[in-house]
């Protein structure tokens, strides 16, 4: 009996799933999500998907697009570029989506992306700064497009930045878990040494990582004029106060992976540098709106970079709909690949023919709590 | 490479190894009598750090004195990891005591996956890091003068030799601690002879589990609270414990300090700086080799299994 | 008291037939194949394909952990090395543009060395660890798991095959259904086949009592070794599989998380069970697939937790697993003259006499 209740089941579950339809109706347009909303870089994804929920209220509370509402399926991928095929497989040809909104790393975003190629769905990628995520082997992918700069623009803005600087001798640590680090690493190391620098240490870490005392001494002796740490915020939030006690006092700069309410609230931070996307305090209209607006709606909470780019990745696709007049995903994607000029909250965004957003670059200083925009870089 | 830094290096080795102690002897403990690898002991450890970050975040606000708050914020931690370790033994353990050890050990890393994900969840902590109050911080993180330590060092230190120091005078001074040799020792007959084991099981989960959150309070200070914290943290205290001989307390504390030493020299002096990444495998080669070497350990008694 | 000859055995067919009716099975895989590419929506397709990669996993981790009773946390290392072995090779190939138009022989060639890669790693892993038990065991493998994800984490490339360490590597889709579950029915049969053979009884005897075993003349340390290698064989070529499927290889995929999944499989269907774990495998890449249409629960916050509670009531309530020791179709009656007082076969008690 048992057994035979047994077979039952799995005979229910393996047909239910297998008759599964693409749900795009006349009434609403359906987008798929997918982020890492758990796992080892959850932190990341729940921000972007914070960023996108709002951009989607927003957009279906005023009519949504072409007189429709919009609904979006978030799936989470666990931080596992497996998954990430997974669910984007699931998006793509079982919920039938328009559009594609993910991933915020750029390993999930490759994974995902091959599935919007191999299937001709859109995808575009809030955060993910790889260049192959867009690009590979010199040919654009058709289907995939950012609304980020990549870490070689980042890298060399970082290091031209640093010349600008006056900075001679600078010291770098990378984090070897992440592509992200090691690309703005090589990127800024070229573009540095090029102009003249030096690079005095090459330091590195692991994600698993909380003791960094013992490479920050050894920079300590190298007497660097700076030092380039192109980490995320949370490694960030270590390296700083234990470059204090160490007694390394020389100023830090990095990338945009510092983005975080708690970076710029660290004591040690202050007079640090860091590139980035956009500045919350930044007085134009987009901004001040989406600062306002995203506080309101999570609890007071200044967002991240993370949050910004997942808010202009839903206005974009949205944007791109409206103006291909169907939410077609042909149609969608000669769209996206005309953006032009977009208002976005992390800057006027255009997509070149890379399918890169151009965009530019600001450099932050942080100061009393805060981070106060020091220079900007247009885009090249 | 001057013969300050190298002592600096090792200062710094000892103050994370210390911590490494705290944990490892949980894992010690429960080991000793249940033969058990208490995967969730790692996540006790975050759980720790976590109260703790609460109760400091609430007192900050009201302007509490710093000595107040790490007073409150050590009690709390403890106490209530104390009754999460009470907890996670009496219904998830208790009721599989006499199933295979592979059923415990499943148990274990379910508990384990269902704290690691409950405090993602964003009404619980949330997955991103978060950092203790400054007034706490700025306190702790100060030098004291000498090797770059701070006194957070010079309390880690402090901290876990006098827990090992008081965990010792329990087992080898105390009613209690007779009755956890003989359980440790064969526990079907200490049963017999009248010992409470079902009691003595708790007390070593309730004490371990409060030592971790200790270790969790420190680390959390020292560096921040995010729910993953403890996995790699755990890890590598267990492998500490192992490496002292598991089951044996003065071997957790050995172990740890001599973990945290190799880790820190790896990374500053001995591995070239292109290879620091490696510095992570260390822990499990040093693992694997004590496994092959000596299996029961540094100081720990070798069993001999018997047909 | 059970003895090993009161355990049922299959020896229903002889052995050329059973050779038959897999190599049947396996022909009868290419009409699906075909079928499922035109018909069946791939997203189904590509479950399948989950499900057949996590059956070959849990079944070989079956023979290790099960059959022979060696508790080995450290199989997604061994995952991990045929899904390099077989990526890096693909990746090779396609970069010289010699991959198109051969991919079937890139994968008849490519699958079985990624898995003889990791049966030499399981070679290497196994001779010394296998002297330790249980738990010592389950952390070295767990140790030797973690090594070698680190080690792959920062390898840029190997003379002229590129690795890319922690960016991950992008290989070449070429793998399909046919190709997963040929290896499905190689990797079953196999394990049946030696646990219900002559031999099959000494792995079931190093489980059962190590010291008896060894007292009847098993070489307990030859079989330990021999089915981790086999065990690790098989997680090898599940690895060149889904690295060939899955457009990217992470070496966080291959994570002491994986390994613990994996573990978890073989622990729900019943350690020992073949069928029991098989089930086990579908179930549970299934089941996380089918919470994910329950969206409007806000459940993809949730998902995990409600695995790892299930994962524990799961352990207290039953903590033999689905299907215990029995395969599918045995009837309680078949164990019942083995079975006096509780359980088929006398389990170690967690606290044995030191």
């Amino acid at each position: 009996m048992r057994r035979t209740l047994g077979w039952a089941l799995a005979a229910v579950v393996m047909i239910g799933a297998g008759c599964k339809q693409p749900t795009q109706s006349g009434s609403e347009i359906v987008l798929g999500e997918y982020a890492s909303l758990t796992g080892q870089t959850a932190s990341f994804g729940q921000s972007s998907h914070e960023g996108l929920m709002l951009a989607l209220e927003e957009i279906n509370a005023q009519g949504g697009v072409l007189g429709k509402k919009i609904r979006v399926i978030t799936e989470d991928d666990g931080s596992d570029a497996s998954q990430a095929v997974n669910v984007v497989q699931k998006l793509v040809n079982a919920d039938g989506v328009a559009a594609v909104i993910g991933e915020v790393a750029s390993k999930r975003s490759l994974a995902g992306g091959g599935v919007c190629e191999q299937y001709r769905c859109p995808m575009l990628s809030p955060a993910s700064t790889n260049p192959d995520v867009t690009v590979e082997n010199g040919k654009v992918k058709p289907y995939v497009f950012r609304i980020c700069f990549t870490d070689t623009f980042q890298g060399r803005i970082d290091g031209k930045f640093g010349l600008e600087q006056g900075w001679k001798n600078v010291a770098m640590m990378t984090n070897v878990d992440e592509d992200y680090s090691k690309g703005l690493s090589d990127s800024f190391r070229k573009a540095f040494a090029a102009g003249g620098g030096r690079i005095v240490a090459q330091e590195s870490y692991s994600g698993d990582t909380k003791d960094f005392k013992s490479q920050l001494s050894r920079i300590k002796d190298k007497n660097p004029d700076a030092v380039y740490v192109p980490g995320y915020y949370n490694e960030i939030g270590l390296i700083l106060p234990q470059a204090r006690q160490v007694g390394l006092s020389v100023p830090f700069f990095g990338g945009d992976g510092w983005d975080s309410p708690q970076t710029v609230k660290l004591p040690e931070a202050r007079g640090a540098f860091y590139s980035d996307h956009f500045s919350p305090e930044d007085p134009r209209p987009e901004v001040q709106h989406f600062v306002q607006a995203y506080r309101a709606k999570y609890g007071g909470r200044t967002p991240d970079a993370m949050a910004v780019l997942g808010y202009d990745a839903m206005r974009v696709v949205a944007d791109a709909i409206t103006r291909a007049g169907k939410a077609d995903r042909q149609a969608i994607t000669d769209a996206l690949a005309q953006t032009k000029d977009f208002p976005g909250a992390s800057g006027t965004i255009t997509i070149d023919a890379e399918h890169n957003a151009r965009k530019p670059i600001v450099i932050l200083q942080i100061k009393n709590d805060a981070a106060a925009l020091y220079k900007t870089y247009p885009p090249e | 490479m001057t013969a300050h830094d190298l002592v600096q290096q090792l200062v710094y080795g000892l103050s994370v190894g210390a911590t490494y102690a705290l944990i490892a002897l949980g894992y010690t403990m429960v080991y000793g009598t249940l033969r058990l690898i208490n995967f969730a002991h790692g996540d006790v450890y975050m759980v720790g750090a976590v109260v703790g970050f609460y109760l400091a975040t609430w007192m900050a606000e009201r302007g509490t004195a710093v000595w107040l708050m790490l007073l409150v914020v050590f009690a709390g931690a403890t106490l209530a990891c104390s009754v999460l370790g009470y907890g996670i033994e009496r219904f998830a353990y208790r009721p599989l005591r006499n199933r295979p050890r592979l059923v415990l050990l499943i148990t274990a890393i379910g508990v384990s996956l269902l704290l690691e994900n409950t405090f993602q969840l964003k009404w619980v902590f949330g997955p991103t890091p978060q950092y203790y109050p400054q007034a706490i911080k700025s306190a702790l993180l100060q030098p004291v003068g000498v090797l770059g330590l701070t006194r957070l060092d010079v309390m880690s230190l402090f901290l876990s030799l006098a827990l090992v120091g008081l965990l010792t005078w329990i087992v080898l001074a105390t009613r209690t601690g007779l009755a956890l040799r003989a359980v440790s020792f064969r526990f079907d007959t200490a049963t017999l002879m009248g010992i409470n084991t079902d009691r003595i099981i708790s007390f070593t989960f309730v004490f371990g589990s409060g030592l971790a959150a200790v270790a969790g309070v420190l680390n959390a200070i020292r560096y921040q609270v995010e729910p993953l914290m403890g996995i790699m943290w755990g890890l590598k205290a267990f492998i500490a414990a192992v490496l002292g001989g598991i089951g044996s307390v003065p071997g957790a504390l050995l172990g740890g300090l001599l973990l945290g030493i190799v880790e820190t020299l790896l990374r500053g002096v001995l591995l070239p700086q292109e290879y620091t990444g490696y510095a992570d495998a260390a822990a499990f080669v040093i693992l694997i080799l004590i496994l092959l070497i000596k299996p029961s350990g540094l100081l720990g008694r070798a069993a001999k299994e018997k047909v | 008291m059970t003895t090993l000859s009161d355990l049922p055995s299959s020896r229903v067919l002889p052995a050329w037939a059973i050779n038959l009716i897999l190599l049947g099975l396996i022909a009868a895989l290419w009409p699906v194949n075909r079928l499922l590419a035109d018909q069946i929506n791939p997203y189904v397709v590509q479950v399948l394909i989950l499900v057949g990669i996590n059956v070959i996993l849990a079944t070989s981790l079956n023979l290790i952990n099960g059959i022979t009773g060696q508790f080995s946390l450290g199989h997604a290392g061994f995952m991990a090395v045929g899904a390099y072995t077989t990526g890096v090779l693909v990746n090779y190939l396609a970069a010289q543009g010699r991959l198109e138009g051969h991919e079937w022989l890139a994968l008849l060639l490519f699958l079985p060395l990624g898995g003889l890669v990791a049966a030499g790693m399981g070679l290497i892993v196994g001779i010394p660890t296998l002297r330790l038990t249980g738990d010592y065991l389950a952390i070295a493998t767990l140790g030797f798991g973690e090594i070698i994800r680190i080690i792959i984490t920062n390898t840029q490339s190997i003379g002229p095959f590129e690795v890319r360490g922690s960016q991950g590597l992008r290989v070449p889709v070429i793998s399909d259904f046919f190709w997963t579950f040929a290896w499905v029915v190689v990797c079953v049969v196999c394990v049946w086949r030696i646990a219900h053979s002559t031999k099959g009884k000494a792995f079931l005897a190093v489980r059962e009592d190590e010291i008896a075993a060894a007292a009847m003349g098993v070489n307990t340390t030859a079989y330990k070794v021999l089915a981790f290698v086999i065990g690790a064989f098989f997680a090898g070529v599940a690895g060149g599989l889904q690295a060939t499927y899955f457009f990217l290889i992470d070496p966080k995929g291959f994570g002491f998380m994986e390994s613990v999944t994996i573990v978890v499989m073989v622990v729900l269907g019943g350690s020992g069970s073949i069928t029991g774990v098989i089930l086990a495998a579908i179930l549970l890449t299934w089941l996380p697939e089918q919470l994910r249409s329950l969206q409007a629960l806000h459940v993809e916050d949730y998902r995990m937790v409600v695995y790892s509670l299930l994962l524990i009531v799961m352990m207290l309530v039953r903590p033999e697993g689905l299907l215990g020791r029995r395969e599918l179709w045995w009837t309680r009656k078949r164990l019942a003259p083995a079975a006096q007082g509780g359980s088929a076969v006398s389990l170690p008690p967690a606290n044995p006499p030191a």
